[in-house]
């Protein structure tokens, strides 16, 4: 190795290794952690630990909570991913148009709930929840609408925390959107313009073509953050009511760090990384297939 | 056109009283927040509910530093989002510019590597890293909760974006010199870097006072607790005290917004860079 090879590997051994010890090691475990059955007396003494195979999969297949939580997880997925890309498209759209005055002002506005504490907005909107004196009720109720139970009721406790989800995080999505339609050519434009394309066309052709890339990869990281739901049922519901808000990620926090089963906690954590993994690889063929097509 | 007429045209006024609705939609639950931080206790419980306080007052923020600690929750949170800064940009500044402009073999590999890692949730090593840091005598401390900002990907991967644009030859001209490459990157490279650097430093700042579930798992003495972990903590116990809720919440991320507003700039771009060039 040369001197000057030398000095570039002490450039970046340290955060390797940080990356290695911190991130790398502890995910590879967590597979190996799946196969055993570590819980609380293998904590107190390692020597209590077995290697079970796959009992800790087959074991979690037969609980219905944590079909209950893939299940809620789902839904969130589902419905959060399009409502979310489409409300932070939606704004990205109206902050790109040329009439708009003030610009970094809406900005800043729109964006301002994404740097906010999670926990602390978390605790804010559970009172703008409040059934009887909460500012939402109120609002719909100006509306015509009948006060809804929003966290005391299981039908009404997903949406009401999508809301907010949607909420705290669609100013991420309309950053990354907006940076891609300022890079979209204006004479593009011009030219549907002048061929008579009315908005909805130049959406259509000019507009959606040219942020296709920008539109899979929100989707992926909006799919990865809705898996990722953790603190928000946590502050709002506590999973409840009727276990109608308990998520994967939720579900292995209480199986791994209320009641210590480590074991089973880490088989939910290995389900959640290719549960992940298959989806972004779905959304990548698919975007390629339209592509090609 | 001029610029007179185009103001009065009704299609712009529309877009901009929508864009003035939906910042005021999206900004209510934050001032709403403030609002009822200064009500007397009880008033916020009341249909329909108040908007503006009717005698503001701080007994809610007296409460909280002077009878429930909430200051020393503040200067953990303050340290431990400092620590996580100066750790982070250690390790993330030189790795980034070595990635972007140093040579050695098994670079490129090792990058792609590093990028294809990002979609790798920090959850999944959740439990085996509290074990090892367990093993450590970690759990519980301050070293514990700082541990995942050594390894932060997707800093080394901002810096190195950006240091791509470093010319070469301002590297080569320090070579010339006969300074040592740590040098060349103390003295030339640095002050370059210095947007990138607010920026990342800012990213891990209000990263590190926001994180919620990795300080709750590695901290369980509550003197050490950061304000997320002791808000949620009270707002269990306090399910009822609505005006005492909303200034903890205000104690909690009205620092994280100011610092946000002061560095916007730095802020938007870093995520806008980020986004584009991945």
């Amino acid at each position: 190795m040369t001197r000057r090879e030398r000095s570039a590997w002490s450039f970046v051994a340290p955060a390797l290794l940080a990356i290695g010890f911190f991130f790398a090691l502890p995910t590879f475990a967590a597979l190996l952690l799946s196969f055993t059955d570590f819980d609380i007396y293998a904590l107190s003494d390692i020597r209590n630990l077995r290697f079970v195979g796959l009992d800790n999969y087959a074991a979690l297949v037969e609980r219905p909570l944590f079909w209950k939580a893939m299940g809620n997880t789902m839904w969130f997925v589902l419905l959060g991913v399009p409502l979310t890309v489409v409300t932070s498209l939606a704004a990205a759209l109206l902050l790109n148009s040329r009439m708009l005055r003030w610009k970094p002002l809406w900005r800043l506005a729109f964006f301002a709930p994404f740097v906010t504490t999670l926990v602390a907005t978390a605790v804010v909107w559970r009172y703008l929840l409040h059934t009887r004196y909460g500012l939402i009720n109120y609002g719909l109720g100006e509306l015509g609408v009948e006060p809804v139970d929003w966290l005391g009721d299981p039908r009404a406790s997903l949406p009401a925390i999508l809301l907010f989800v949607v909420w705290k995080t669609f100013g991420y999505n309309m950053i990354i959107f907006l940076a891609a339609l300022q890079t979209t050519s204006e004479d593009l434009y011009e030219a549907a313009r002048i061929d008579g394309a009315g908005w909805w066309a130049r959406f259509r052709h000019v507009t959606l073509p040219a942020i296709g890339p920008t539109l899979l990869l929100v989707s992926i990281l909006s799919v990865a953050g809705f898996f990722q739901l953790f603190a928000e049922p946590y502050v709002m519901t506590q999973g409840g009511p009727a276990q109608s808000t308990v998520t994967v990620l939720y579900f292995m926090f209480e199986e791994g760090f209320k009641w210590w089963n480590l074991g089973t906690a880490s088989a939910v954590a290995v389900i959640l990384f290719v549960l992940i993994f298959i989806l972004t690889m779905i959304q990548l063929w698919f975007s390629r297939r339209r592509e090609t097509a | 056109m001029s610029l007179a007429r185009r103001r009065f045209r009704p299609a712009a006024l529309l877009l901009n009283v929508a864009a003035a609705l939906v910042a005021l939609l999206v900004l209510a639950p934050l001032v709403w927040m403030i609002a009822v931080s200064l009500m007397s206790t009880g008033e916020a419980a009341a249909f329909p509910p108040p908007i503006l306080p009717d005698q503001p007052t701080l007994e809610h923020y007296r409460v909280l530093f002077f009878d429930y600690g909430v200051g020393r929750y503040l200067l953990n949170s303050a340290f431990l989002a400092a620590a996580a800064t100066v750790l982070a940009l250690l390790f993330t500044l030189p790795a980034g510019y070595a990635f972007a402009k140093l040579r050695f073999k098994g670079r490129e590999r090792t990058f792609q590597a590093l990028v294809g890692a990002l979609v790798i949730p920090g959850q999944i090593g959740m439990l085996p890293l509290f074990l090892m840091l367990k093993y450590m005598g970690l759990v519980n401390t301050y070293a514990g909760a700082l541990v995942p900002w050594l390894a932060g990907i997707f800093g080394i991967f901002l810096v190195r974006q950006y240091a791509l644009s470093v010319p070469d030859e301002m590297i080569e001209a320090g070579r010339v010199d006969g300074a040592s490459e740590w040098q060349i990157f103390r003295r030339l490279i640095l002050p370059t870097l210095q947007p990138v650097i607010v920026t990342l430093a800012l990213f891990v700042f209000l990263g590190s006072w926001n994180d919620f579930i990795w300080p709750l798992i590695i901290l369980s003495d509550q003197d050490l607790y950061t304000l997320p972990v002791a808000l949620a903590a009270l707002s269990r116990e306090h399910v009822q005290d609505n005006e005492l809720m909303m200034a903890g919440s205000v104690v909690t991320t009205l620092p994280v917004l100011v610092v946000f507003l002061v560095l916007q700039r730095y802020y938007l771009s870093g995520l806008m860079a980020g986004s584009v060039k991945g």
